[in-house]
C-alpha cells in the first residue's frame, strides 16, 4: 500500500491513459453523485414531512365522517354519514373529563374574497375558539375567535399571511377591523395568524362555525371533530389514552348513525400516531427506492472501471510478464491491479462524493418547500458510502486482477 | 549447475500434440559460455523457457544448483527465477514508462531489497556495462545496444547463478552485436554461467560450447576456443 515503486507505477499507468481514466472514473463519480443527491433528497423528504406535522398537537385527534361501506340492519353501503351537532354535544359532554381542547370543523374551499380592488381565493374554516390551539395559530395581530362571536354568530375572521399578503399588501397591522367580503358576506377581520405548518395553512381564514352553519344552511352537519386530551405522563401513555379514546368514540358514532361495527369507512379517526407512521413508511419505501437506484447506478461504474481495468492489463501483458520473469509473485501482480482500481474508484468516488455534498451544503439550504425541507446527508451516511467505494473498487479490481494474476511470461514475452 | 536428463515437451496444436523436445540430456558446469543453435522450430527457444523456469518439461528431470525444479508453484517458481536465473531477450523488454536506473532496480524490488540499497546496485551494475550516465533515461532515448546493456544490467542486478540469453543481439547491428557479446565474454571470465539461443554462427563462435538442437534433440556439442569478440569490432 505504501510503496513508492507502486504508486509511481499506479500514476504511471494513469498519465498515460488520462481520456480513459478520466471517463472510468466519472461514470463512478456520477454512480456516488447521484446516490447521495438521492439520499439528500430522502433525507429531505423526511424532514419535510417531520416538519409538516411537528406544529400539530401530537395529542390531537380528527374524526371524519364518510360514507359507510358494509350494509347493516338493512341499510345500504355508500350511505353518507353526516356528524350532528348531537353527536358532538353526547361526546363532548361524556368525555368532558379528558378533553382538553374540542372543536367541530367546516371546511369549504375556494372562497372569493375582496378587499377593496384586491381579490383572491382562500379556504373557510369554520371552527369554534378551541380551534387557535389545535391549529396552532400563533396570532400577530388582534384576538382570534372568542366564545362570544360564537354564541353571536359574528361575521368576523381570523385571516392566513395569504389573504394579507393580497388583499393587504402584507400590512397585517392594517387589516385588524377591516372589512372584507368573502363569498358575498361582509366579515370584520379581528385577528391575523401565523401557522409555521406551510403554504397551505396561509390560506385559511377562521370564522365562527355558528355563523357559517348559519350562513351555509347547515345545521345537522357539523363536519369533522377535533380534540385535543389532558396531557398525560408520558408519550405512550398519551398515544394509549389517546388511541382508546379514538375507539370508544368510533364505536359509539357507529352506534348512533347505525354503521357495521367493523366498518372501516364510514367513520374514521386519525391522529398524529397513526398518521405518522403512514408517513414514516412511506419515507422508509422513498429510502429503500433511492438506495436502490443509487447503489445500481455505482454498479454501472464499477463495471466500467473494472472493463478498463481489463484493458489496461491486456495492454500491459507483455510488462506483467516482464515482472513475472524477473521474479514478480503472482501477489504481488493482484496487488497492484487492485490497488489501480481501487485508486481510481476511490478517487473518482470522493469527487463525485464531495460535489454532492457540496451542492446540498450550499444548495440545500435554499430548498424550503413543503415536501422537501434542506436536504442533506448525515454524517454516518457519508462514511458508509466511502467504505462503499472502497469495496466497489475491489470488486471492480477483482476480476482483472485474477487475469492478470494468470498471464503465463513466456506468453507474454513471446515476441510477435 | 544444470543438470537435464531425459527432457519432453509438447503443446497441443488444435486436437493433436506437437512434440517439441524428444528426451533432451544436458549438463553444464559453473562458468560455462554456452550457445545453443538450430533454425527455428527445432526447439531451442522451448529448450530455454524450461531452462528459465518460465515453462516445465513434461517429462524428465532438471536440476538447477543443486534444487529440483519440478512441479512448482507459481510463488515458487517467481522466487527461483528471481533467485537463480537472469534474462536477456531479443526485444530487450524493458519497461518503457521506467529509467534505466529503475528497470534495473526491478528485479532487487522484487527480492525486497530495500530502496536505498537497490538503487545503488543498480547503479554499480549500469556502471559495469558503461551506462552509468544514462541513468536516468527512459528506455526510447536510448540505442538498440544500449538498451540491450540495460538489460544485461537488470539481468545481473539480482546476482543469480545462471544468465538465459535468447537471442541477445537479433535486433542489433553486427557492430553493436560484437560489444554486446565482449559484455557478455566479460561477465563470464567473471565467473558466471551463461546460455545462449542464437542462429548466427558468428555469435555462437565467440561462446565456449556450442549445442545444436534439431528437431527437439541435441544432435551436437561440442567444445571450441572462444573468439574474442573485442577483436571483430
Amino acid at each position: 500500500m505504501f510503496n513508492i515503486e507502486r504508486w509511481q507505477e499506479i500514476f504511471e499507468a494513469i498519465s498515460k491513459n488520462k481520456l480513459r481514466t478520466f471517463l472510468t472514473g466519472l461514470s463512478v463519480s456520477s454512480g456516488i453523485f447521484i446516490l447521495i443527491i438521492l439520499l439528500g433528497i430522502a433525507e429531505g423528504l423526511r424532514k419535510g414531512t417531520k416538519k409538516q406535522f411537528e406544529n400539530d398537537i401530537p395529542t390531537k385527534i380528527q374524526f371524519f365522517a364518510g360514507r359507510t361501506g358494509k350494509s347493516y340492519k338493512g341499510l345500504n353501503p355508500n350511505r353518507k354519514i353526516d356528524f350532528s351537532p348531537k353527536d358532538y354535544a353526547a361526546i363532548t359532554n361524556k368525555y368532558k373529563d379528558e378533553i382538553q381542547f374540542e372543536s367541530p370543523v367546516l371546511v369549504r374551499y375556494g372562497a372569493i374574497t375582496n378587499y377593496k380592488e384586491n381579490n383572491g381565493s382562500y379556504i373557510i374554516f369554520a371552527v369554534k375558539p378551541d380551534s387557535q390551539f389545535l391549529n396552532n395559530a400563533y396570532l400577530i395581530s388582534g384576538r382570534f375567535i372568542n366564545q362570544r362571536d360564537y354564541d353571536n354568530k359574528a361575521k368576523v375572521v381570523v385571516l392566513g399571511q395569504r389573504p394579507i399578503k393580497d388583499l393587504f399588501g402584507g400590512n397585517y397591522k392594517e387589516a385588524v377591523g377591516k372589512i372584507v367580503v368573502i363569498n358575498n358576506t361582509n366579515y370584520k377581520v379581528i385577528g391575523v395568524f401565523e401557522d409555521e405548518g406551510g403554504e397551505r395553512q396561509d390560506t385559511y381564514m377562521y370564522i365562527p362555525h355558528s355563523t357559517f352553519s348559519t350562513l351555509y344552511n347547515m345545521p345537522n352537519n357539523i363536519g369533522r371533530m377535533e380534540f385535543t386530551l389532558n396531557p398525560s405522563d408520558s408519550y405512550d401513555e398519551g398515544l394509549n389514552r389517546l388511541e382508546d379514546f379514538g375507539w370508544q368514540v368510533k364505536n359509539y358514532l357507529h352506534k348512533a348513525h347505525n354503521v357495521h361495527p367493523d366498518d372501516n369507512k364510514g367513520i374514521v379517526f386519525r391522529n398524529m400516531y397513526t398518521q405518522g407512521k403512514n408517513i414514516y413508511m412511506v419515507n422508509l419505501g422513498m429510502k429503500f427506492f433511492f438506495w436502490g437506484i443509487g447503489i445500481l447506478t455505482l454498479l454501472s461504474g464499477i463495471v466500467g472501471v473494472s472493463n478498463i481495468m481489463l484493458i489496461i492489463v491486456k495492454e500491459r501483458t507483455k510488462e506483467i510478464g516482464i515482472r513475472k520473469a524477473l521474479g514478480a509473485q503472482p501477489k504481488s501482480i493482484v496487488g497492484m491491479i487492485l490497488q489501480e482500481a481501487i485508486f481510481i474508484t476511490t478517487i473518482s468516488g470522493f469527487l463525485g462524493l464531495f460535489f454532492a455534498l457540496g451542492l446540498l451544503e450550499f444548495a440545500g439550504p435554499y430548498i424550503q418547500t413543503d415536501v422537501i425541507l434542506n436536504p442533506n446527508v448525515p454524517f454516518s451516511v457519508a462514511v458508509f458510502t466511502v467504505i462503499l467505494l472502497i469495496i466497489a473498487g475491489a470488486i471492480a479490481g477483482y476480476i482483472p486482477a485474477r487475469h492478470a494474476a494468470k498471464i503465463r511470461p513466456i506468453v507474454a514475452l513471446r515476441d510477435e | 549447475m544444470i543438470e537435464i536428463t531425459d527432457l519432453h515437451k509438447s503443446y497441443p496444436v488444435g486436437n493433436r500434440k506437437l512434440h517439441v523436445l524428444k528426451g533432451i540430456n544436458f549438463s553444464a558446469k559453473e562458468g560455462e559460455l554456452i550457445s545453443i543453435m538450430g533454425s527455428s522450430g527445432s526447439g531451442k527457444s522451448t529448450f530455454l523457457n524450461v531452462l528459465g523456469i518460465l515453462d516445465e518439461g513434461d517429462e524428465g528431470s532438471y536440476t538447477l544448483d543443486g534444487t529440483s525444479i519440478k512441479n512448482l508453484s507459481e510463488k515458487v517458481a517467481a522466487n527461483y527465477r528471481n533467485k537463480f536465473l537472469g534474462f536477456i531477450f531479443q526485444s530487450f523488454n524493458l519497461i518503457n514508462y521506467k529509467t534505466a536506473l529503475d528497470n534495473v532496480a526491478l528485479p532487487l524490488y522484487y527480492q525486497g531489497v530495500g530502496r536505498k540499497e537497490r538503487l545503488e546496485k543498480s547503479l554499480f551494475y549500469l556502471e559495469k556495462v558503461g551506462l552509468a550516465d544514462w541513468a536516468d533515461h527512459l528506455p526510447s532515448e536510448l540505442s538498440g545496444g544500449q538498451k540491450q546493456r540495460v538489460a544485461i544490467a537488470r539481468a545481473l542486478a539480482s546476482d543469480p547463478k545462471v544468465l538465459l540469453a535468447d537471442e541477445p543481439t537479433g535486433a542489433l547491428d553486427t557492430k553493436t552485436s560484437y560489444e554486446v557479446m565482449d559484455l557478455i565474454q566479460q561477465i563470464n571470465e567473471e565467473g558466471k554461467t551463461i546460455l545462449i539461443v542464437t542462429h548466427e554462427p558468428d555469435i555462437a563462435k565467440m561462446t565456449k560450447r556450442i549445442v545444436h538442437l534439431k528437431d527437439g534433440l541435441i544432435i551436437n556439442d561440442e567444445r571450441i576456443e572462444p573468439v574474442k569478440a573485442l577483436a571483430n569490432v
